[in-house]
This record gives structure tokens, sequence and C-alpha cells, in this order.
């Protein structure tokens, strides 16, 4: 169940005791819930799920993540390891 | 018309609902093609038209070739960014002339009112129809009303009637298309459509999207006065979008057809709407483009000949004709890979997964 | 559209698909678990692009199209009464119960809307208190925060005329019953990014150690679906199972835990029925004690409805690759998207009907000879 588009926020409000956003999406916006993501300031990116935003886009990993792939064909030797690929964020295991 | 399997010869599925008329049946997909082929073709028998659904008839009048053509316009709200009921109404019965290659002559035009709808409305709708119809230089010269009682109609349902001349040198129709031939687009799509769904309170979306209604037989005119016979087959990608065109022309020709994705042009307000709708560019609904087959030697005059034109500035070259795979539309996506246009089923419904 | 354009870029496409050539030095078998990824798999043509051994498999699809026959039953029963308002999301109105579907049901004249937001539903019913607004609320993880909050905010404004008809589904134990499955051939996983971006990806991790799979949270343009192959092909070749993130600009490992205590207050885990799949124990959300009020099913008293699926189908085996469908005999022909028989053929990206809709018919791309002219 998996529509979700990146937005940019406009402005926010608070709507019977719930923080609501205007959210533009490239020329066409919309208000959305911006309750589960309380950090989110005016300006930040958020993805949006049905009306609401389910998660704060993380911009300097959504840049990381590109620049990998346009250095990728560059460094034909280098192998990449799952940490570059992920720029060191990510990749953890369980314990154990 | 399509069957649901042209290359198979699957049987088509019956309906789901076989006994009520459902909003999907005109929406100018495939349940609409399989409305006319089922229940409407059979039903008129011997006094219905024989051979491929065009958009328009031609009809040899004592050596004059006439073209007719008539067309309903329900559109909810009425008023739209870039027209109105009024508007939509004249462009798409004078386009519908057009795509047959012909310039049109006069309008007829008939009203069903909803009791209790206000003056202050029709007026603007009659004003629009007036304004539109002599930007396009085509007088209104018949009508009828009526009026219903409330809940019996959404307001005004406009019908208008067309009736033109066929240009000399013009010989179009669905089923001519041949492989090698060209496919133009004379601008960018689904620009009306996204008006109007976004416009619908009800999703709660706002945006500065205007329809492209307008009239596209100036258009046409210059097309056919570069190409004559060599411009195939015109649609315009009206309800079912730049898919159903195609698909019905492929169709209608016994003919592949395949498009560059990278071709497409979706303007980009259209694609983010698309985008949040969960809807595909090619489904949506136009009023102001259209698509044409012509042969490949042709196809850069007419091209110069579109781009010189203010409705066709933005025209590209979206693909060509293929004899194999007839009856289907490919797309060579923008990775390189290809996948099946299908036609939409019924209506478009905004997604979410 | 900024974050989007970007994860498309044919250039880059070119080099992740040299990459995973490079790397595939045997035939593996990954499946996609969302529907949305299933999408863009199909539309870009990247399942051709692959090497021929890497094959995908494409998942459950979405909760639309695993709603048993049963709740759109429920669920057709409740929008037939004249006192309901019935509001879903777009994708269920086409999904067929036993005899009718919601559009057949609204062109009969019952009262059925679609809403973009279950928030929508809530203000329908705060303008509405002479009608009854029920909710069909489907979904996976994704989808929950939204319906739970939609529940909630009813709550808060006090609103007795809204319920929900509540079908949610949770993809870990999907995951597992797949791998569980006899002859399963799915070797690892892209799992849903949307669904991680609520839910992070901890509990896959027992997953990956378990089944020695390793499983790739991966986003849903062309981009991150090749660097989400990648990364499995690449630990697959290294006889890695581990849980790795391609999703980072959209996820976090703990995912969103605000949205996570709302779910949790407002639903709790029961076992759920899939379309075609068959019932999955601990797979599904309903409401909690607090919110049971807000449930549709026992307010228009529609819960002992039942309904057999047709036995024909062969979803099961789909969705485990033991199958693919054009295997099946009602594929194409007794199954097609406009009368659907299990999930993989009801929503446009299930398995059955993204291969009805790319041309991979019975017979795949016949010489079809050209009408002469």
């Amino acid at each position: 169940m998996c529509l979700g588009v990146p937005g940019r926020i406009m402005e926010t409000t608070d709507v019977a005791g719930m923080l609501m956003g205007r959210v533009d999406f490239g020329g066409v916006s919309r208000d959305v819930c911006l309750a589960y993501v309380p950090e989110a300031r005016v300006g930040d990116y958020v993805i949006v799920h049905v009306g609401f935003a389910i998660s704060l886009v993380d911009e300097a990993e959504a840049r990381r993540t590109l620049e990998v792939l346009r250095t990728m064909g560059d460094t034909l030797d280098q192998e990449l390891s799952p940490e570059q690929v992920l720029g060191g964020a990510a990749a953890q295991r369980r314990p154990g | 018309m399509s069957t649901v399997d042209p290359t198979t010869g699957t049987c088509p599925v019956p309906l789901v609902d076989t006994e009520k008329v459902m909003l999907g049946h005109g929406s100018g997909g495939q349940l609409s093609a399989e409305l006319l082929r089922d229940v409407l073709a059979p039903a008129l028998g011997a006094a219905g038209a024989v051979g491929v659904a065009e958009d328009a008839a031609v009809l040899d009048v004592d050596g004059v070739d006439l073209v007719l053509s008539t067309d309903s316009f329900v559109v909810s709200p009425l008023f739209f960014p870039g027209g109105d009921i009024g508007a939509l109404a004249v462009h798409g019965t004078v386009n519908d002339l057009a795509m047959m290659g012909a310039v049109p002559v006069a309008l007829a035009l008939a009203y069903v009112i909803e009791e209790g709808f206000p003056v202050a409305d029709l007026r603007r709708v009659t004003a629009s129809v007036g304004a539109a119809a002599a930007a396009a230089g085509v007088p209104v010269v018949t009508g009828d009303t009526k009026v219903v009682g409330r809940g019996a109609a959404d307001g005004i349902f406009v019908t208008t009637t067309g009736i033109g001349r066929r240009l000399a040198r013009a010989r179009v129709s669905a089923a001519a298309a041949r492989p090698a031939d060209v496919v133009l687009l004379s601008g960018p799509i689904g620009a009306h459509g996204m008006t109007v769904l976004t416009a619908r309170e009800s999703l709660g979306f706002e945006t500065e999207i205007a329809s492209d209604t307008r009239p596209l037989h100036r258009l046409v005119a210059a097309m056919v006065g570069a190409a004559g016979p060599a411009i195939h087959a015109m649609r315009d990608p009206t309800r079912g979008g730049v898919a159903s065109a195609l698909n019905e022309i492929a169709a209608a020709s016994g003919v592949g057809i395949e498009v560059d994705e990278h071709a497409v042009p979706v303007p980009a307000r259209v694609a983010a709407a698309c985008e949040l709708l969960g809807l595909d560019p090619l489904h949506v609904a136009n009023e102001g483009c259209l698509v044409a087959i012509t042969a490949p030697e042709a196809a850069e005059p007419v091209l110069a000949v579109m781009r010189a034109r203010p409705e066709g500035r933005q025209a590209v070259r979206l693909g060509e004709v293929v004899s194999e795979h007839a009856g289907r539309v490919l797309m060579r996506t923008l990775l390189g890979g290809r996948r099946v246009v299908d036609m939409m089923v019924g209506e478009q419904l905004p997604r979410i997964c | 559209m900024k974050y989007l354009d970007e994860y498309r870029d044919p250039a880059l496409a070119r080099r992740l698909l040299d990459e995973i050539h490079a790397v595939a030095t045997r035939p593996w078998t990954l499946m996609e678990v969302c529907g949305g990824q299933t999408h863009t798999i199909v539309r870009q043509g990247i399942d051709e692009l692959l090497p021929p051994g890497v094959r995908m498999i494409h998942g459950p699809g979405c909760p639309v199209c695993v709603t048993p026959l049963e709740l759109v039953d429920k669920a057709l029963a409740i929008a037939a009464r004249e006192d309901v308002t019935f509001t879903s999301y777009g994708d269920m109105l086409r999904v067929p119960g036993n005899a009718t579907d919601l559009l057949a049901l609204r062109a009969g004249g019952s009262d059925v809307r679609v809403v973009y937001s279950p928030l929508d539903a809530v203000r329908i019913a705060g303008q509405r208190p002479d009608r009854e607004v029920v909710f069909f609320a489907v979904g996976f993880e994704t989808t929950a925060p939204a319906n739970a909050m939609a529940v909630l905010h009813a709550h808060r404004l006090g609103l007795p005329n809204f319920s929900m008809l509540v079908s949610h589904v949770l993809v870990p134990p999907a995951m597992t019953a797949i791998l569980d499955a006899p002859g399963c051939e799915v070797q690892g996983f892209l799992a849903a990014g949307h669904v991680c971006a609520v839910m992070g990806w901890t509990e896959y991790e027992p997953i990956a150690d378990r089944y020695r799979v390793p499983i790739v949270v991966t986003g849903f343009e062309p981009l991150d679906l090749l660097e989400g192959i990648l990364m499995a092909v690449r630990q697959l070749e290294q006889g890695r199972a581990e849980v790795q993130n391609q999703y980072a600009r959209a996820v976090r490992r703990q995912g969103n835990t605000e949205a996570q205590d709302a779910i949790r207050r407002v639903f709790r885990v029961v076992e759920r029925a899939w379309r075609g799949i068959g019932t999955i124990p601990g797979s599904g959300l309903t409401l909690t004690e607090e919110f049971a009020g807000y449930d549709a099913e026992t307010r228009f008293a529609v819960a002992d409805i039942t309904a057999q699926e047709n036995p024909l189908c062969i979803a099961g085996d789909i969705l485990t690759g033991t199958r693919v469908p054009t295997d099946c005999p009602a594929y194409g022909a007794l199954c097609t998207p406009r009368g659907p028989l299990g999930a993989p053929m009801v929503s446009t990206e299930g398995t059955c009907a993204a291969y009805f809709s790319a041309g991979r018919r019975p017979l795949p791309r016949p010489p079809a000879p050209a009408r002469s002219s």
C-alpha cells in the first residue's frame, strides 16, 4: 500500500488539536496531516500517503545516494560495499 | 472496436454487471467500447453505421463530402480553470469534425437543464458557447432547450451537433494507419482531465493547471494543406486519453504502434497531480491536442506546419506504426524496457497503492 | 518533482544495470513485496533488462487485492443500506465481491464516495450527522497510522455516526508464510519502503536470520529498485543474508515511532485471511477494545457473512514463485482484470494483472499478421 509522494511543507496549522500543513507537490498542493512528523518545519520535505506525512525526507541521505550512483561507473574496479552504497548510515544488523 | 485480447483470440469477458450502465461505460475506455459494440450497434441494426467507429461520419450528399458529428457534454464542475461546459461543447464537436479532415460549417445546440439552475449560470454558459463559436468561426444555427425536474439532471447537460465540409485533399480514417507511418502529437497532454479532477472539491487539491480546451480545425486545415492524403489518421485524445486514441487506431487499422516514453510531453503540474492520484497521464483526457498518423515522408513537413501554429507549437514525434503486435500499443520506456499501453478499463479512480 | 525525477535518470539506471549484470554470476529469484514496486518494475520493463537468471517474483501486491472476498461482501452489504454513506479509497471500488462491486452499487443508487484521505471521511461524518458514514479501512502498515488517526479524530470530535470496516494486513507474517510454503523459490526480498518508513526494519532482522534471506528495504523509483536488486544480488553472491536499507532518504531503523504509538492505541493484531492465499496468523489488525464502538462490522451486524473463494485460483503458488500466471488454467479466460478470481489479478499491480496488462497473455508476443491493406 504504497503510493507515497514527496512534497514540501509550505505552512503549518493546528486543526482541532491536530498538526496540519499545506504541502506542495511540484505545483499541486493539499492539506496534509503532520501529526506523525512533529519535528517537521516549513520548508522540509515529507513523504505523504493518503493525506498523512509518514516520514521526513533526509535530504543529506538523498544526496548521498545519488552521489554514490553518479560515481559508480567512474570507479570501475572499486567494488561497492553495502556500507558505501548506504553512505555508512545503515546496513545495520540485529546484534547476535 | 477493441476486444479484450486482439492477438490471442480470447473471448471478451462478460461484464461484472451487465444489468446497469455504470460511470465507467462513459469513460472512453474498454467499457465504453464494449457498450457500443455489444449494446448500441446491435440495437441499431441495419440502421447503424457500418464499419469502424470514427469521431464523425462522412456523408456523400450529391457529390459533396459532408461530415456530421454529435456529442453530449456533462462535466462537474461546470466552470473550471481554462474553460467551462459551454466552450467545451463547441470545441468538442468542432474537433470531432476536424479529426475527419473537415472545416466546420455550423453547429446546433441543445440544453437539458435541471429545475432550479441559476439563470446567471445559464447566461454564463451560453455566453461562453457564443464566444467559443465566434472564435472558431462557426455559427450556432439552431437549438433546443428542455427543463427536467430537480434531481433528474446535474445542473445542465449540453449537446452540440456539427456539420462540416471535408477538405478536398483530406483522406483520414482510424483504419488507414500503415506500417512505417509516423505518430505525431500536437502538444502537451493531460491538462484538461487533471484540471477537472483536481477542481473537484472532494479531493482537496489546489493547483494552477488549466484546461487545454480549444478548437483544432485551423491546425488540421494547415496540416491537410501541407500533406493532404499523406495524413492517414487523426484522433483527438479526449476521454481515455492518448492511450485510447492510439489503441483505437491500432485496432481499427490492424497494425501495431510503438511510442517513446521520453517523447511524451507531460507538463510538470500534470505529472505531479498524476503522481499524487496514481494515474497514468496517457489515460487522462485532453481537449486541445490531436494525434496524427502520417506517411513517413510527410512527418517532418507536417510537424513544421504544426509547430508554426500556436496550438501545435509543442508538437512532437511520438513513435511509429509497425506491422508486429497488431492491435497493440507498446511503449519504449525511459530505461529502455518495453511495456504495453493498455486502454483504461473503466472509470479513472484515484489509487492509494 | 524533487526526490522523484532524480531517481528516474536513465543514465544512472544504465550504470546500475551494468553493475547488476557484472555482479550476478548465478540465477537468483527475488521478490518485491509491494505492489508499488511491481508497478515500477512492470511500467519500466525492468524485469526484461535484468540478467536472464535474475528473476523477480511479484509479491502479495497490495492490501486492496488481498482483502478477502468475505470482507468485500461485508462492505457491499453495508454500502447497500439506505442510511449509509460508504467512503473508500478509489482502489477498492472495482474489487468484485461474490455478486457485485461498489461501483455497481453506486450505479444502483447507493451513496458510495471516493475519498483521498480517511480524514475526508471524518469530515463528511461531521457535515452529515443524519447519515451513518462508514470508511473502508484497508491497508498495510503504511496506511494504518492514517486510519488510526481517523478514529482518534472522530473520537475527539465526538462523531457517533462514524465507523470503520477494518481490513488491515501486516507484511512480515505474509513474508514468513511465503517462505514457509513448500517449494518456495524466493531467495531474497525487496521490502516495501513505505511500510518500513512507518515500522522500521527491526521486524525483518529475525526473518533474514532464520531463513537466511537477504532483505533490502527498497524505494519505488527505478533507481531505487535497481539499487535494491543490486544490493540483494550482491548479498546472495557473497553468501550474506542481512537486512539492508536502500531507501535511506525515507526510512530509519526504528521507523516512525509516533505513528507506531497511534497504531498500537487504535488497533490490535489478529489472524487475517488473504484473498487467494488463506488465513495467516497474526497478519491483520482490528480495533482495540477502547475503540470497538467504531467497528462497522459490529454496528451493522455483518460479522456472520461468509464467502467461498474460487478453488481454481492458484494465487498461493503464484506468490511463492512455484508457478507463473500463464500456468493457471483460469488465467486470461475465467480470470482477467475485469473478472478476477484471486488477489494477484484484482489490483493492477497484482502479479497476474501485471502480466495481463503487460501483454504476457497465454501466448506471449505471437507473430500476429497485420491485416492486409
